[in-house]
């Protein structure tokens, strides 16, 4: 569903990705894991086009993504976002969040977008705060909401952006909680994560990018409990035993 | 003392009409200025290139010149280029246009402040740009902007007295002709500095009210 195909991306003459190549089918959780720095985020942001990319091809269904085109606007209602910092808009509450875009870009009924995303505020358990600020949520609750604003556009996929690194310890489970349920009822998701336990059990294939290149990939179990390559041995000791 | 309130019982017909004329050249020129200025700012941060530079280039003119000259300019200049303006419009473009660019890059600095995230946030959501301008955007940037803005509006309330010098009859203006007419400039200038504090104080409370107002609602 996702394609990426030979990608290159260089920040002035910082080269980030070095020619990514990566497939994603639909109804597939895939992770993406590798040292900071490696081009995680920046590749991640190519694909809702966030950034512009120098050379090659990234595709969504077949259509190519490609900032400058018109039809970015309607491959980002089709390919969801949820960020690392929530992002949520801090001018409204839980619900008028979810409830934005379904109502100003998709233009459906109110009526019928406020009890969807009273549905969806319900399912990632914020129920009981449809009407709070994001500033009187905790950051779980708020990348809860980020998530019910995301699925609110009823995407085909779903890019999670290292969505539990800005969040305090206690509040890691209940993200994860979220997004396995969505793993579990087939959404395709790519997420960019250090969460190696999360990725172990839900992701169905991972990528390891390094220095701008995906150096290792294949189903998780394998990469994660016998990586061949030398380097994903180093990231994933250096992540599962930090002392 | 006792002279002071009767003299100021004659005086102050006169000088409340200046009053409302100072109240229509502000009011008209705050919202021109408004207007042009939100133009100026949309346009400094649209990311079109010639666009931007071009803004910037008359917003730096039109800073860097005197409000007086700027008046003088429109008044007595313009009418050669075949531009004949009554006084009070002119006193009204003059003060507009200087203030658009103040304001404008008041306008400019608080949209600029909006967090990078927030443009992420909505363009990820398939938002265009005057979406999401208009969504997300500006009502964060308007709230950065109220105590800045409110700044702009007393100075303005201020400045129009400058116009008195191409003869629009405001505030300023009575004064001077009641005092040099009556000798009593104690009694006048003082009702004049009064009566700019009756408008300039309730102003900046009005102003702290919205302040708190908004703050609350984050």
């Amino acid at each position: 569903m996702i394609k990426l195909e030979n990608v290159h991306k260089s920040f002035g003459d910082h080269e980030v990705l070095k020619g990514v190549h990566a497939e994603i089918d639909k109804g597939q959780v895939v992770c993406l894991i590798g040292p900071s720095g490696s081009g995680k985020s920046t590749l991640l942001r190519c694909i809702n086009g966030l950034e512009t990319y120098q050379a090659g091809r990234i595709s969504i269904d077949d259509e190519t993504v490609d900032v400058t085109a018109p039809s970015i606007h309607d491959l980002r209602t089709r390919v969801s976002m949820v960020f690392q910092r929530f992002n949520l808009f801090p001018h409204r509450t839980a619900i008028e969040n979810v409830m934005e875009g379904p109502r100003y870009v998709l233009k459906q009924g109110k009526a019928e977008v406020r009890e969807k995303a009273e549905r969806l505020l319900t399912r990632v358990g914020l129920a009981d705060k449809l009407n709070s600020y994001p500033a009187a949520l905790s950051g779980g609750q708020q990348q809860r909401v980020a998530i019910a604003r995301a699925l609110a556009m009823e995407p085909e996929a779903i890019l999670f952006d290292e969505p539990t690194s800005a969040l305090d310890p206690e509040m890691v489970g209940e993200v994860l909680q979220v997004m396995r349920a969505l793993a579990e009822e087939h959404m395709t998701m790519l997420v960019v994560t250090h969460e190696i336990l999360f990725a172990r059990e839900v992701a169905d294939r991972v990528l390891f990018l390094d220095g701008g290149r995906i150096v290792e990939e294949g189903a998780a179990d394998e990469v994660l409990r016998q990586p061949k390559n030398e380097r994903t041995q180093d990231f994933l000791r250096r992540v599962t035993h930090p002392v | 003392m006792s002279d002071f309130f009767v003299s100021a019982q004659i005086y102050l017909p006169i000088l409340l009409k200046g009053m409302w004329l100072t109240i229509s050249v502000t009011l008209l020129s705050l919202a021109l200025a408004t207007a042009l200025g939100l133009v100026w700012a949309l346009f400094r941060t649209s990311g079109v290139r010639w666009l931007s530079i071009s803004t910037r280039i008359v917003v730096e003119f039109v800073r860097g010149i005197p409000i007086l000259v700027v008046l003088f300019y429109i008044y007595f200049v313009m009418p050669e280029f075949g531009l004949d303006l009554t006084a009070f419009q002119a006193g009204v473009a003059g003060l507009a246009l200087t203030y658009s660019c103040y304001i404008g890059e008041t306008f400019r600095a608080g949209i600029e402040a909006v967090d990078r995230g927030q443009v992420e946030a909505a363009k990820s959501i398939g938002m265009k740009t005057p979406l999401m301008m208009r969504r997300v955007v500006l009502p964060q940037a308007f709230r950065i902007v109220v105590p800045p803005y409110a700044n702009n509006m007393v100075m303005l309330l201020k400045d129009s007295s400058q116009v008195s010098v191409i003869s629009v009859a405001e505030l300023t203006m009575q004064g001077k002709m009641l005092a040099s007419s009556t000798f009593d400039n104690m009694t006048v200038f003082t009702l004049v500095a009064l009566l700019y504090l009756c408008l300039t104080v309730p102003l900046n409370f009005a102003m702290r009210y919205v302040e708190v107002k908004m703050g609350q609602a984050r």
